[in-house]
Order: structure tokens, then C-alpha cells, then sequence
């Protein structure tokens, strides 16, 4: 479907949430969503003025945390959702202090979507390319077997049409609700991208705030290329638990994007408006070379 | 986070006898009572052995029920025992006469929490690989409790390229409350050691088994954990994140770890009702510490099974076999709204192909050459 029916769709849900939890709230019509303040410096300016601008701060350029469909919509002029119809199908039975089914309801009126991840193929400046974005608004963008299997079948789909991949990052990790089975979706990503790997394609991995853990030891880092957004936090242990184990204070700019850049992390630190022309410049210096090399079974390295 | 090592330290074979996790208190109530009426007998002279036999089969019976139906923190507890087998000593156990440790990155350090080199299983030289607890804190400062840096994974996969270069089945052993979480180990990669090391793993050319020994815990197991063939020790426990840290996230509170263990389904009985383990090793009763020499035996006649099994089949057989093992992990249901969606076509297919037709249209041009699979 097209990236317009999509958005229609999705507004037609979030009505129909509106109607029968009673809670939800039209965004444009309440006066407090009419005005947003900057976290950094709290500068306040119209949510439209702040969203045409990519969603930073109009004075000091913080980056605010976006979803999965603004993410689209600055990067794509078009994209086509595909495996948008996958849920969890709950395999633990999990329940802490609230069941995981119901977390999973929760999470969909919040996010208005139906897992962390959309998936699709994305086309930018005339350029085709496989585009997968986490969402953060959807129990803390949380890789469990329905993230896991979409990433997965994205890369499928790139391996068969011979596209790029772009994957943007958000996420707290492996979703504990799938205990074993979200934790072998890092595998199963994983082993994917080395198929990927294996036939020459480009991979570029997008960190946003904040990406952290599963996602982080599986297919976060194995991109070709790996960007981190302006701004974010990217890492493996979270700060509370290192804190925790070594008893000290961690610097204040301790993983964030420039830190990881100053260790040799990520290839770059990208603001948000750049984001879009760098992968697009990334993925049309690639796939120009590609065509100029031939195939690529002749310059297959050696198994590491 | 260091597993507190809060228990006996001593282990040996007069532990069977003499209980020591919180769970065995039963059986210390028989076993005293065994004890008075030993006392009672020697002191009078009366012969109590016919009461003796009685009481002793009363509690081998308990034994024998107690340990089939450990709680998941109690199994936690007999799996962080010290004296739990641990990785060099399955491999002396193994291989007594062939052991060559294989030592460092290449690129500054050898990391004492993950250990590998040669040994000979059956005739097979075969790559070990597993991470490496202490079985006291002055041997667990330098194996930093079984918790690897990335420099651990980055030897760890050095040893899989040369056993991929040489031809040798790998064998790699987990115990591990996890990679490490410090300062040094995010600045230096920790995520992206592990993730290179699951993607490479599942490209090797050669058999790979994996076992279970203790506890799997998080990204910091799987950094050696792509296998064709997992199988876990009967108390061991594989999991996405420790019941500690699940407890203190979920529950916000580190002291629901019980509650948290039974829900993450961790051992390994649930992992092979799941099906993605490919078996359980058994225990001696009471634990593997309470009887080291068997249980390596045991592992490795498993281990020698597994390997005669895969050895034969050629390396693309290997790869697929282990892709596809984990493709299929996981599997994804699919919303009411779907099938909504198909009822509505299936009443009203003009409608369904009209509004197909309409979709198609407002679609973006550079889209409609080329439609995806999408099933919507
Ligand atoms: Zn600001």
C-alpha cells in the first residue's frame, strides 16, 4: 500500500481507539499540544513550526525523540509497507505485574502501531531502497520474535530485489516478554545480515536515541556503514547496571553518539536534517560502484 | 553483576550427605534424625540398623523428587554453585592428554573470562571455546566472573576462523551471568564484538555444538552460542536477560528474581519444549559439582554423539542446517485485522478489486512499477 493510504489507515484506527477508550486525545485541538518546550533549554515554539523542523529545537537544535512515521516521512517520498499484519503471538504466557497481552494493547493505543518496527521499501530522490524503522512508543522499541521476524523478511526482500538497506534503530533491547525467543531473534537477524553480507549488498545501520542492548549486539552494528543521530545514546549495558557493577560515576557525555564516534564506534554523527541526503549520497556512491566492479562472487574476501 | 558467591564453598562427596542450599532444609531434619539414632545405637547398643535402612531410603526418595522439581531460582542456585564444573575443567576432563591453550586477540589482551584452544574428543581434534568462572573470588578476579570483554569475543572468533581454516568441529561451552557491563567494554565495543561473532558464526564451514553448562545469560551467551546443536545440562538456565536484572526492571525491585525466573522460562526443560535445544544433559543428584568426573563424561558423550552426527555432512549442509534452525525461532502471528480484511473480501469481492484498483492508483508512481509481496 502506499505510503498515503498507510497514514489514512492509520488515522482511521486512532479514531476508532478515540471512540472506545474515551482517553484519546486529538492532538491539534488541546492547547498544550499546540506548544512544545525544548528539554535543553526550554525554548518554546509551535508543534508545527517544531515539526517542519524535523523535530528539534528551533533554538539550540536538540533533537527530540521522534516516532517510526515522522522518521518515514523526512526520510522517504514514498514508501511501501509490507508485513505490516505480524503480532506476537505471546509464547511465554508472560505476565509480570501486569500480563503481556495487555501490555501489548497498551502499547498499540500508545504507538498507534501494531509491533516496534515498520518495515517497507522506500523511495527517495528516485532511489529504491529497503527501509526498516524502530519505534521507540511501542513498549520502548523492544526487539521480540515480531521485530525479529520483520527485520528479517526486510532483509529477504532486499536479497531478492537486490536492494540496499537502511535499518533506523530505537530501541531498550531484547524484549524480556519473549525471553529465549526474543533473544534468538539476534541470531536470526543476525545470520540473515551474513547472507546479506555474503552477496554484496549495502547495509546501513541508523542509532537513534536511544539504542541499546539485543539490538545493539545483533543487527545494530552490522551495518556496512553505521550512523548515530546528533544526540543519541547508543550502547550495550545500560547506565544504571554499569554504574551498579563498577560503583563509580560515568562521565556525563558517557555514550552518546559523539563519544562512541571519539572511540571508533560508529563511522559518523549525523543531525537529523543531513540524515536524509547522506543516505541517499551513501546508497548511490555504493550501488554506482557495484555496477562499475561486477559481480561480486570475484572479490569475495575470506571468511574472517 | 558478580554472582555472590554466599554459599559452601567446600564441595565434596560428603555433600550429598550434608545439605547446603536453602531448598535441601527437609532433608536436614531426615538426616539429623539419621544422626541421633546412629548416636542412640552406639550409646545403648541397641540395633537400629533396620530404622537406619528405613530413614536413609526416606531420604534418597526425597532426594530423587526434590531435584526432579527444582523452582528455576533453585536450579539458579545449584548452577552457581562454586564448584560447578567449569570450563577448563570440562576440558581436562575431556582431553586429558591433548590440551593446547590458545591465548589473546591479537590486539592487546587476553581476556581471562573466555578461554579456548585444541583438544581431542574421540579422535576428533576439535576447537573448545567457552567463557571461564572461578571457583573462588581470587581465582574470579582474574576470570571476572565469567564475564567476557569484547576482546574475550574478538579471541573467541579468532579460534572460529582457525578451526573454519583447519577443518575442526567447535565446541564451545557457556556459564556466564553475561558480557561484562563496564566502561572499557562499551568504549571498546562490547555490542558490536558480540554481534560480529553471531553473524560469523552462523557462516562457519565447520560443526559447532554448544553446551549449556551453567547460566546463558543475554548477548554475552550468544557471543558463542550459534551452534547446529545446543544441548543444556539439566539445571542450567538460558535466558534474554538474568532473572535479577528482569526482576528489577519489570518489578522494580531485584528481590522479585524468583518471580522472575518462573516467568522467563529459563531452564532447561522449558528450552526443550520450545524446541530449541536438542537436548539435556542429566545431572548427578543434588548437581554437577557433586560428581565432576561423571558429569564431564557425561557432556562428553554427548558432545561425541553430536559431532559423529554433523562431521559427515559437507559445510553448505552445515550452514543451512544452522540458518535454518534459527530462522525458524520465533514465529509471529498475525493480526485480527488481517483476517477481518479477507472476510470483508470474501463477502464482497467486486468491492475487494475495486478498491484494489483505487489503492493502485493513488499509489506513488515510482512505486507502481514494481509491487512488493507484501500480503495486505
Ligand atoms: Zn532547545
Amino acid at each position: 500500500m502506499s505510503l498515503r493510504t498507510w497514514f489514512a489507515d492509520k488515522r482511521q484506527k486512532q479514531k476508532g481507539q478515540k471512540s472506545e477508550t474515551g482517553h484519546y486525545e486529538v492532538k491539534d485541538e488541546t492547547f498544550e499540544q499546540l506548544w512544545v518546550e525544548c528539554y535543553n533549554c526550554t525554548h518554546r515554539m509551535l508543534r508545527r513550526e517544531f515539526l517542519t523542523g524535523h523535530g528539534m529545537c528551533t533554538e539550540c537544535g536538540y533533537h527530540f525523540r521522534i516516532n517510526s512515521t515522522q522518521r518515514i516521512e523526512q526520510l522517504a517520498d514514498a514508501f511501501e509497507v509490507i508485513n505490516d499484519d505480524l503480532v506476537s503471538t505471546d509464547p511465554l504466557v508472560f505476565t509480570d505485574t501486569e500480563p503481556y497481552h495487555e501490555r501489548i494493547a497498551k502499547a498499540e493505543v500508545k504507538s498507534n502501531l501494531y509491533e516496534a518496527i515498520i518495515t517497507g521499501i522506500a523511495t527517495t530522490n528516485g532511489t529504491r531502497f529497503a527501509l526498516g524503522v524502530m519505534d521507540f512508543d511501542y513498549m520502548g522499541g523492544s526487539m521480540g520474535s515480531v521485530v525479529g521476524e520483520k527485520i528479517t523478511r526486510l532483509i529477504e526482500v532486499a536479497l531478492e530485489q537486490k536492494l540496499s538497506l537502511v535499518i533506523v534503530s530505537a530501541s531498550g533491547g531484547a524484549r524480556m516478554q519473549e525471553g529465549i525467543f526474543s533473544l534468538m531473534q539476534m541470531v536470526k537477524t543476525g545470520a540473515a545480515l551474513g547472507r546479506f553480507h555474503e552477496r554484496g549488498q549495502l547495509f546501513i545501520s541508523v542509532l537513534t536515541e536511544p539504542t541499546f542492548g539485543g539490538v545493539t549486539a545483533s543487527f545494530g552494528t552490522l551495518g556496512d556503514i553505521i550512523i548515530a543521530e546528533e544526540g543519541s545514546r547508543i550502547g550495550f549495558a545500560g547506565r544504571r547496571v554499569i554504574e551498579q557493577t563498577i560503583r563509580q560515576k560515568l562521565p556525563a557525555d558517557f555514550q552518546t553518539a559523539n563519544y562512541l564516534l571519539k572511540y571508533g564506534q560508529v563511522d559518523m554523527v549525523v543531525k537529523r536534517p543531513d540524515l536524509r541526503q547522506t543516505l541517499v549520497g551513501l546508497i548511490s556512491v555504493h550501488e554506482k560502484s557495484l555496477k562499475q566492479a561486477g559481480p561480486f562472487m570475484h572479490r569475495q574476501p575470506a571468511m574472517a | 553483576m558478580p554472582p555472590k558467591a554466599d554459599k559452601p564453598t567446600k564441595a565434596n562427596k560428603a555433600m550429598t550427605t550434608t545439605p547446603c542450599f536453602d531448598f535441601e532444609q527437609p532433608l536436614v531434619a531426615i538426616q539429623e534424625k539419621i544422626e541421633e539414632l546412629k548416636q542412640l545405637g552406639a550409646e545403648t547398643g541397641i540395633d537400629v540398623s533396620g530404622q537406619m535402612t528405613t530413614l536413609t531410603r526416606q531420604a534418597d526418595k526425597y532426594r530423587k523428587e526434590l531435584y526432579s522439581n527444582l523452582k528455576p531460582n533453585e536450579k539458579l542456585q545449584i548452577v552457581r554453585h562454586p564448584e560447578r564444573p567449569n570450563t577448563l575443567d570440562i576440558v581436562s576432563g575431556l582431553s586429558p592428554e591433548i590440551w593446547f591453550e590458545l591465548h589473546g586477540n591479537r590486539c592487546g589482551m587476553d581476556d581471562g573470562a573466555l578461554v579456548g584452544g585444541i583438544i581431542e574428543l574421540n579422535n576428533t581434534p576439535m576447537v573448545v571455546v567457552g567463557t571461564q568462572k572461578g571457583h573462588n573470588m581470587k581465582d574470579n578476579l582474574t576470570r571476572n566472573f565469567g564475564m567476557p570483554n569484547p576482546e574475550g569475543y574478538e579471541k573467541a572468533m579468532r579460534l572460529f576462523a582457525h578451526a573454519n581454516k583447519f577443518g575442526m568441529p567447535i565446541l564451545t561451552l557457556i556459564d556466564t551471568p553475561g558480557a561484562y557491563p563496564g566502561i572499557a567494554a562499551e568504549e571498546h565495543g562490547i555490542g558490536y564484538a558480540i554481534a560480529l561473532n553471531i553473524r560469523e558464526m552462523a557462516r562457519l564451514r565447520v560443526p559447532v555444538v554448544s553446551v549449556v553448562v551453567g547460566e546463558g545469560c543475554s548477548g554475552g551467551a550468544l557471543g558463542i552460542g550459534v551452534a547446529n546443536h545446543i544441548y543444556m545440562l539439566e539445571h542450567a538456565v538460558y535466558t534474554v536477560i538474568s532473572p535479577e536484572g528482569c526482576a528489577s526492571i519489570l518489578w522494580r525491585d531485584a528481590s522479585h528474581a524468583g518471580q522472575a525466573a518462573e516467568a522467563l522460562k529459563l531452564t532447561a526443560q522449558d528450552l526443550e519444549s520450545f524446541g530449541i535445544i536438542d537436548g539435556i544433559i542429566p545431572e548427578p543428584l543434588g548437581g554437577a559439582h557433586l560428581d565432576v568426573a561423571g558429569q564431564i563424561d557425561a557432556i562428553g558423550r554427548q558432545v561425541a554423539k553430536a559431532v559423529e552426527l554433523l562431521k559427515p555432512h559437507p559445510p553448505e549442509a552445515l550452514v543451512e542446517q544452522r540458518f535454518q534452525k534459527y530462522r525458524k525461532i520465533g514465529v509471529p502471528g498475525q493480526s485480527m485485522r488481517h483476517v477481518v480484511r479477507q472476510s470483508a473480501q470474501e463477502a464482497q469481492p467486486a468491492m475487494a478489486s475495486a478498491s484494489k484498483s483505487a489503492s493502485t492508483n493513488t499509489a506513488n508512481t515510482a512505486n507502481a512499477t514494481k509491487k512488493s509481496k507484501a500480503p495486505i
